[in-house]
């Protein structure tokens, strides 16, 4: 089976407080760490996992500029075969649309029986995957957190759906899933992984290669254009205990009692 | 606004989901004086049920009528909603787990704006809408423009608007079903098959008055210990947020949030956990909410009462100890 996955490279969350910079016009980018989204690390594990059952290769691909690669090559560290980072000046700034536009025309440029993305990336949008299917035209389900492959015209994936059920459906390849948390434990990838990669050239497609007209994509393509960023005003919000940590394990015991949480 | 604003809405077994009347207000703020249409899919007595009890608060409601519908797949409505739908379309959809499936290729198909999981609407100037919607999980908020003028698709998050519960309207319902079937069944590459049942875990945390939740903030497995010795103290369940299950850390059933337990216990303390919105969509019946986290921006401040920023991994075992104390 011929897996491609497609995979971003964001601010770690669980490493840095996001701050607004001081003109809303970004984020604070100085010192931040930045890792492959979360979810996409997910999709690859599970990609390496089909791969390592019935055959076949993964490929990881990324829309970015040359700071993207280093996920490109931690993916590959990994377990995935080969990596394609898709760079144009002409990419930048694109919304949601332009970034499947791009990936579809990646995409008809390879054989792929099955997609996967992230459910969703830094921006919490969920909808690129989703877009790339209907571009293609190919059967899609998002939020899948199991895949069991039948044979190679058809794969069983589960959805995640309200109250921690789970929604079985079978779907014809090619497809295009995209991957929720939780789905498997990705593996660890430790140094000598990243050595072993570290000198694997990474083809790069740009817009060109791809024949992506650049007005389609890219910010004068983008049909959606972030004004700023900022904090929302607090609202009341909770009230912060103050004090040495004796102070506030007296106040927090004392509200326990009073409120019933403490039997 | 001359375009037509469409609200999906989502029911499950004759019920309707929240978010229906959650809608009316959202295309309100889009156009105070102009109605929004329902749009219902289903099957049989169950549909013409629910289109029945929408109508008392929709002026129309267009309805797909369908056996294939009797459990919606996005891949049969999508094609189905592309045909009725008009070009231009404002269409609001709930940013859940059935939306999210539908919404983004939906977009693609009606070639119109896509904007997800938005919770404000800031005016429309010359056909151009600013939503307001978050980033990072969160922790930042961000202000989006988009010229809506050739229709838009727009996925918003359940309990951001307010529900409009006036009903007392008689509203025309219409068959769209013919039109919705012109070309054939759609949707036939993903077959659904059933549903999986959540499994039963050792606790009930939906029954539980007093829950200590933790969240990511723990680091590490073996740093549980200290929860749940907390949780003794306190004569608690102990529960958690998505990443701890997804590390296989405590199971699926003590998951708290919209794909985890919906909860309702009178004292909820919240330790490490940042508080995404899906998290918080799992915690009903307003309980008194401490929030322990050593990042003062965390989301989860918001939605407590009272509390602490601190380091867990330190805080917990001397709040344990003093609890013990008291309780001699």
């Amino acid at each position: 089976m011929e897996i491609l996955v497609c995979i971003k490279r964001v601010p770690d969350t669980s490493e840095n407080e996001i701050a607004v910079n001081r003109d809303g016009t970004d984020i604070e980018r100085d010192d931040l760490v930045y890792s492959v989204n979360e979810w996409d690390n997910y999709a690859v594990e599970e990609a390496i996992q089909i791969r390592d059952k019935v055959g076949g290769s993964v490929t990881v691909i990324t829309v970015g500029d040359e700071e993207d690669e280093e996920v490109v090559r931690r993916e590959m560290a990994m377990g995935a075969d080969n990596g394609l980072l898709l760079s144009d000046d002409a990419f930048k700034g694109s919304d949601g649309r332009g970034t499947a536009a791009i990936l579809k025309a990646a995409v008809e440029k390879g054989g792929y029986d099955l997609i996967l993305t992230g459910a969703q990336a830094d921006d919490g949008a969920g909808q690129v995957g989703g877009m790339l299917a209907a571009m293609l035209d190919w059967p899609y389900a998002s939020l899948v957190n199991f895949i069991d492959i039948v044979d190679d015209k058809k794969i069983k994936v589960g959805r995640e759906i309200a109250g921690g059920n789970q929604e079985m459906s079978e779907i014809d390849l090619p497809c295009v899933l995209s991957i929720q948390t939780g789905i498997n434990e990705p593996r660890y990838v430790g140094i000598r992984g990243i050595r072993k990669v570290a000198s694997i050239e990474i083809p790069v497609h740009n817009a060109g290669d791809l024949g992506i007209t650049a007005d389609t994509v890219g910010a004068s393509g983008a049909r959606t254009k972030r004004l700023d960023y900022f904090v929302p005003e607090p609202g009341e919000g909770a009230e912060i205990l103050e004090g040495s940590t004796d102070e506030i394990i007296d106040k927090l015991i004392e509200l326990l009692k009073a409120k019933g949480g403490i039997k | 606004m001359a375009q037509q604003i469409f609200a999906y809405i989502i029911h499950r077994n004759g019920v309707i989901d929240d978010t229906a009347l959650e809608l009316i207000s959202a295309g309100r703020k889009l156009n105070p004086d102009g109605s929004v249409t329902a749009v219902v899919a289903g099957d049989g007595a169950n549909l013409d049920t629910v289109c029945k009890d929408i109508a008392s608060s929709f002026h129309e409601v267009w309805k797909i009528d369908n056996e294939a519908l009797a459990y919606i797949s996005a891949e049969v409505l999508r094609p189905m909603l592309t045909r009725i739908l008009p070009k231009e379309s404002i269409v609001l959809i709930p940013h859940e787990h059935f939306g999210m499936d539908l919404a983004p290729g939906l977009s693609i198909k009606l070639d119109s704006v896509y904007l997800p999981d938005v919770f404000g609407f800031k005016g429309i100037e010359d056909g151009k809408l600013k939503a307001v919607r978050e980033e990072y999980l969160g922790q930042v908020s961000t202000h989006v423009l988009c010229d809506i003028s050739k229709g838009a698709v727009i996925t918003v998050r359940p309990g951001s608007f307010k529900a409009d519960e006036s009903k007392g309207t008689d509203g025309n319902i219409i068959d769209k079903t013919a039109e919705a079937l012109k070309g054939g069944l759609p949707g036939g590459a993903r077959r659904f098959l059933e549903i999986v049942e959540a499994e039963v875990g050792d606790v009930d945390i939906t029954k539980s008055d007093v829950l200590v939740s933790v969240g990511r903030g723990i680091e590490d497995e073996e740093n549980l210990e200290i929860i749940f010795d907390l949780a003794k103290a306190m004569g608690a369940d102990v529960s958690c947020s998505r990443p701890i299950v997804d590390a296989k850390w405590l199971e699926k059933s003590r998951q708290v949030g919209t794909s985890g337990k919906t909860v309702k216990p009178k004292v909820y303390l919240a330790l490490g956990i940042s508080g995404a919105f899906q998290h918080l969509g799992g915690i009903k019946g307003a309980p008194f909410i401490i929030a322990v986290n050593k990042n003062p921006k965390a989301p989860i401040f918001q939605a407590a009462d009272v509390g602490v920023v601190t380091d867990i991994l330190d805080f917990v075992p001397e709040l344990t100890d003093r609890i013990n104390e008291v309780k001699g």
